[in-house]
């Protein structure tokens, strides 16, 4: 099984890949409420107030949960390699792999990105500095 | 059940296992229906209400076209693994309702003979909704069982679970499977084995992980008066109910509670029983990490004690929760949905037809499916009467 090409059928997920292509991780905010989500919609989970704005976030947050995977998915993704859930500080919590040094739940962590020869740079997270 | 009429499951068999080369899908689901029919001492025309999941597209419609019956009720509701406890709770309230009165509920599949799983997730499916596409699959979590890690990773860092404990769950259903002499691996097997076994995505190893087996079964459920006729005792349905969360993992609020919260006491409530008043237990063992979520959304066991309830042996055949009592889908057989086959062995169960493996005066059972990307959960008690 290859890697599939990004689709473009998703008019939703357009904003997050020009932010992605400009280097910014984008989540969408509520006008009403304040609250982030991600992924998008066309309403705001929290309070149910229409079209949240899609605004860029710090980059920074927190592993929730890791694996390492040990068998092949994609060609193009040599094992062993980490993908984990990362909690970011603005709220949303989403899928990424983990790069640099591994990572274990509860390190603090950075967006950076991934080059893709077809389809936009992809969020990708390495652990802090301290 | 206040208000509702008492309702049985009068038959039940497993379609041919393991792997099937002298049947298709459909052959060996009219092989399984024809036998629990005749548990429940009906013909196939009896049938007026079918309850499929993962039988192709308008899969009700093919079994029913297939078994040569139209039916006045249909109901495909997809929950996964958890579809066929589901398909229960949804078979009482179309029998109560009078929607219809012998309601199959069946499912089959040659996953192994066709190899059909693959990591990657295929092109349909978990893979294909377009959230996944474009935020989760580049990323090459394995599914489903990355998804399985990530939440076993967490239960592990909030409450100390450990991996000897996650093996004492293979390790007692492989008890169990030695006792089933249908069961497609029956080797003695040891927690050491199991950590050794190697890694698939941590902290899951390749002896967490279910079997890759053909298989599938059929279940008659039906009215107290159809039931009567039954050629072996027919099981009580007392308790049901279901509930989804999330399809993509990061939507998954806490990791660590699965939505069996919802299902498992709204089921026990209906049937009017405590975690304590459950004879056997079948939880859905795709993964170890499954049955050990089970038994703490279920209240068999605190929250974050699941793990050292297993490694008590409470699980194992003499424990104090007989539970996977087949060998479950880690030992006895798995062939892609394994819910069916928990409700089949819990009937048997509840009958006292388990042979060697029976658990003595068994008069409640549970079966207790979870599905998806442990986005859904379904949990029927069944009672002795």
């Amino acid at each position: 099984m290859t890697e599939p090409a990004m689709r473009t059928d998703d008019p939703f997920a357009w904003p997050f890949w020009e932010g992605a292509i400009a280097g910014r991780l984008l989540v969408q905010r509520c006008g009403a409420c304040g609250s982030h989500q991600f992924y998008p919609r066309p309403f705001c989970l929290a309070c149910e107030a229409l079209d949240p704005v899609w605004v860029e976030v710090c980059g920074r947050g927190e592993v929730w949960s890791i694996t390492t995977v040990h068998v092949p998915v994609f060609p193009t993704l040599t094992p062993p390699y980490q993908v984990a859930l990362v909690t970011l500080e603005e709220g949303p919590r989403l899928l990424a792999g983990i790069e640099g040094p591994p990572c274990r739940i509860g390190d603090a962590v950075q967006v950076g990105w991934r080059e893709r020869p077809d389809a936009p740079p992809l969020p990708v997270f390495h652990r802090t500095e301290m | 059940m206040k208000n509702l009429p008492p309702i049985y499951v009068a038959g039940v068999a497993e379609t041919p296992l393991g792997e099937v080369r002298d049947d298709n899908e459909l052959s060996m689901l009219a092989r399984a229906t024809q036998e629990a029919l005749a548990e429940a001492g009906m013909r196939i025309r009896d049938i007026d209400g079918v309850f499929v999941n993962y039988m192709g597209d308008e899969g009700s419609v093919q079994v029913a076209e297939y078994l040569g019956i139209v039916p006045r009720y249909s109901d495909t509701t997809d929950l996964g693994g958890a579809a066929f406890e589901a398909h229960v709770h949804h078979a009482i309230a179309a029998i109560a309702a009078g929607f219809c009165e012998v309601a199959l509920i069946g499912y089959a599949s040659r996953q192994r003979s066709r190899r059909g799983r693959s990591v990657s997730g295929g092109s349909t499916g978990a893979s294909g909704t377009p959230i996944m596409h474009h935020f989760e699959r580049p990323y090459g979590l394995p599914t489903p069982i990355g998804h399985y890690a990530l939440v076993a990773a967490r239960h592990m860092h909030e409450y100390g679970s450990t991996r000897a404990q996650l093996a004492e769950i293979a390790v007692a259903a492989r008890m169990w499977a030695q006792r089933n002499p249908k069961a497609w691996v029956r080797d003695p097997l040891t927690v050491e084995e199991v950590l050794a076994s190697r890694p698939i995505a941590e902290p899951l190893h390749r002896l967490d992980c279910c079997l890759v087996t053909d298989g599938g079964g059929a279940a008659i459920v039906t009215t107290a008066a159809r039931a009567r006729d039954a050629a072996k005792r027919a099981v009580r349905v007392i308790g049901a109910a279901e509930s989804h969360t999330q399809w993509h993992i990061s939507q998954m609020p806490p990791l660590t509670k699965l939505p069996g919260t919802r299902s498992g006491p709204e089921a026990f409530a209906m049937a009017g029983i405590l975690p304590t008043d459950v004879d056997v237990f079948e939880p859905y063992d795709a993964f170890t990490i499954g049955p050990l979520l089970a038994l703490e959304d279920l209240g068999f066991a605190p929250r974050g004690e699941g793990g050292s309830f297993a490694a008590s042996g409470a699980l194992r055949p003499g424990g104090r929760l007989p539970s996977m009592t087949s060998g479950g889908g880690l030992s006895y057989n798995h062939p892609g949905a394994f819910g069916l086959m928990l409700l089949i062995e819990a009937v048997r169960q509840v009958r006292g037809e388990a042979g060697e493996r029976q658990v003595p005066d068994a008069k409640i059972a549970v079966a207790h499916g979870i599905g998806g990307l442990f986005s859904t959960a379904a949990t029927v008690v069944l009672s002795h009467d």
